[in-house]
């Protein structure tokens, strides 16, 4: 309750500039409306219409709540238009992406923390890699898989969100693998323990904090990835797809349902990633 | 028996060691000219204000650092032998357990890496956890003991491989006055229960004096030893044993040296 409460007081003053900031918007139409069929119209008289029009500029929250619901909830969750199908679509891609980014980011780290040369020449470009824009990149990588021959989205998108959740895992790991101190790497000496064995013993066990603190990123990482992979032309599933559709056919409804839609994919699998830490850290003797 | 016929090689000895440092403001002379023989069953005391040299000695034998100059075996092998053949644990000023396993289970770390079978394990952790009484906190996880215990435990880890030789770099350094008393009394009775050879280093003279057979008093720039006191003390110490003429006596002489040292400076 003592959480919730600060939580509650945010959401609630959103939703009051959420509707003050719809009827702005809105009104514009309705008075346009108006001018044009010679009639003047009042401002109690406005107020309900911005609350309910097909095309609005910023649909009110419930209008959003009901689209949102709809697609949830108004159809089998197989078909095309629900919001299930399409977040399944976008949730596939994003654990894709998020285990490809896992395998890759944990497997340079160890590289880089073993070799010195991997370390100086290969680092540099991982951080250069995070300085351009997944937008410019998404097309490319989408382009030359198809051109090699690649059918379906599946690997161009995991290989969008790989790009993306790779990094913060990379950075944890590295730094996590480098945690042990001097002290701790000689006690191992004393045991004449080799470079596997204080791999396994000491370097990888005291990485974990790291590794399970830098999951929860990657997996935000992951999910925009995916949705970026979904937004270039063809793609018609996912929730990338429904919020370039949303937009392109100037249907406000169905872009802010599949924004949300994906807002509550990326809290779900926060809490996910949450759990997962919290157990392994229960399981790794961590003080409650 | 075999020791009285053939009388044994020293477990230690030094003959004109030398160790120097290379940094980036030149050389430094951490050890200079150092002799020091020690027998099996010693328990030997390094004193000496900071950076003398008392923890590069102890690495030295452990096979951490590697010396410049001079020779220095272990048990008659250069100290990568003895360390080959698993001949010294080593405590560190740092208990140093890994918080992810349970007290039980640093103790089985070196016996895992070592190739222990699981059956061997287990039994090794139990009789070292006895040793240094412990019995009973095999499970906990380190946050859940007092300083004094966690360095217990790292006491039991090194000597769960029965290694002869026992380096112990200011073990309780970190720790108060009271429980370092009873932890001086334990450290006694493991010496005496089983025969180890002990390197101790130290920077508190009732310590050393109460601990030692023999104290190595060393000095600075560049490190050295001053001299060495081998102790009238029975073998058999209780506590009061400190407020005996012999034991006063002894400080005194630790003190001088320590004093002496200095004024060389
Ligand atoms: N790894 C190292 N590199 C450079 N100098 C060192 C290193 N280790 C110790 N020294 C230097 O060697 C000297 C002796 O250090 P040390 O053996 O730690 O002393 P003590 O344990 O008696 O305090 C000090 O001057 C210290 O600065
Ligand atoms: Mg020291």
């Amino acid at each position: 309750m003592n959480r919730a409460l600060p939580v509650l007081t945010v959401l609630a003053g959103i939703i009051v500039l959420w509707y003050a900031a719809a009827v702005w918007m809105n009104a514009t139409w309705v008075y346009d409306q108006a001018e044009r069929a010679g009639t003047t119209v009042t401002l109690a008289e406005v107020i309900p219409q911005t609350m309910v029009q097909d095309r609005p500029l910023l649909p009110p929250p419930h209008q959003v709540g009901a689209e949102v619901w709809k697609g949830l909830f108004g159809q089998a969750v197989t078909s095309k238009r629900s919001l299930v199908y399409h977040a399944y679509i976008t949730f596939k891609g994003t654990m894709m992406g998020f285990g490809l980014g896992i395998v890759f980011g944990v497997a340079l780290a160890m590289a880089i923390v073993r070799f010195r040369v991997v370390d100086m020449s290969v680092m540099p470009w991982a951080v250069i890699s995070q300085t351009i824009p997944i937008v410019a990149l998404a097309p490319m990588i989408i382009v030359v898989s198809s051109q090699m021959g690649l059918t379906g989205r599946d690997l161009p998108k995991a290989i969008i969100a790989a790009y993306l959740s790779f990094f913060p895992v990379l950075v944890s790991m590295v730094k996590g693998l480098r945690s042990p101190d001097q002290m701790q790497l000689d006690l191992l000496k004393t045991y004449g323990a080799g470079e596997w064995a204080t791999f396994l013993k000491l370097r990888l066990p005291a990485s974990m904090p790291y590794f399970f603190a830098s999951l929860k990123v990657a997996v935000a990482a992951s999910l925009v990835g995916t949705i970026v992979g979904e937004l270039p032309t063809g793609a018609i599933e996912g929730l990338g797809a429904r919020m370039l559709i949303g937009s392109q056919f100037g249907e406000p409804l169905i872009m802010w349902a599949a924004l949300f839609a994906s807002a509550i994919l990326a809290g779900l699998l926060i809490v996910a990633v949450g759990l997962v830490e919290r157990f392994a850290r229960a399981r790794m003797g961590v003080p409650a | 028996m075999k020791d009285t016929l053939n009388p044994q090689p020293p477990v230690i000895e030094a003959q004109g060691l030398q160790l120097v440092f290379q940094t980036a403001d030149g050389p430094v002379q951490a050890l200079k000219d150092v002799n020091l023989v020690i027998n099996r069953g010693d328990f030997v005391s390094f004193i000496g204000p900071s950076g003398c040299g008392k923890t590069t000695f102890l690495r030295a034998i452990a096979a951490l650092e590697h010396p410049t100059g001079g020779t220095l075996t272990v048990n008659g092998m250069t100290p990568d032998e003895a360390r080959r053949k698993r001949a010294y644990g080593y405590v560190f000023q740092a208990a140093g357990l890994y918080p992810w396993r349970t007290i039980s289970g640093n103790i089985r770390l070196p016996l895992e890496i070592m190739g222990f079978s699981k059956a061997e394990q287990d039994s090794r952790v139990a009789r070292v956890l006895d040793l240094v009484e412990l019995s009973g906190f095999g499970k906990k996880f380190p946050w859940q003991l007092s300083g004094g215990m966690q360095q217990r435990a790292s006491i039991a880890r090194a000597l769960a491989f029965d290694a002869d030789i026992l380096l112990m770099d200011e073990p309780f350094g970190a720790l108060d006055e009271i429980v370092r008393d009873r932890l001086n009394e334990e450290v006694l009775k493991l010496w005496a229960r089983t025969g180890k050879t002990i390197g101790f280093v130290t920077h508190s003279i009732p310590e050393a004096v109460y601990l030692s057979t023999k104290i190595v008093v060393m000095s600075p720039r560049p490190g050295r030893i001053t001299d060495v006191i081998d102790s009238p003390l029975p073998k058999e110490r209780p506590l009061d044993i400190r407020d005996s003429r012999e034991f006063i006596e002894i400080a005194h002489r630790v003190r001088e040296g320590l004093r002496a040292g200095h004024l060389d400076d």
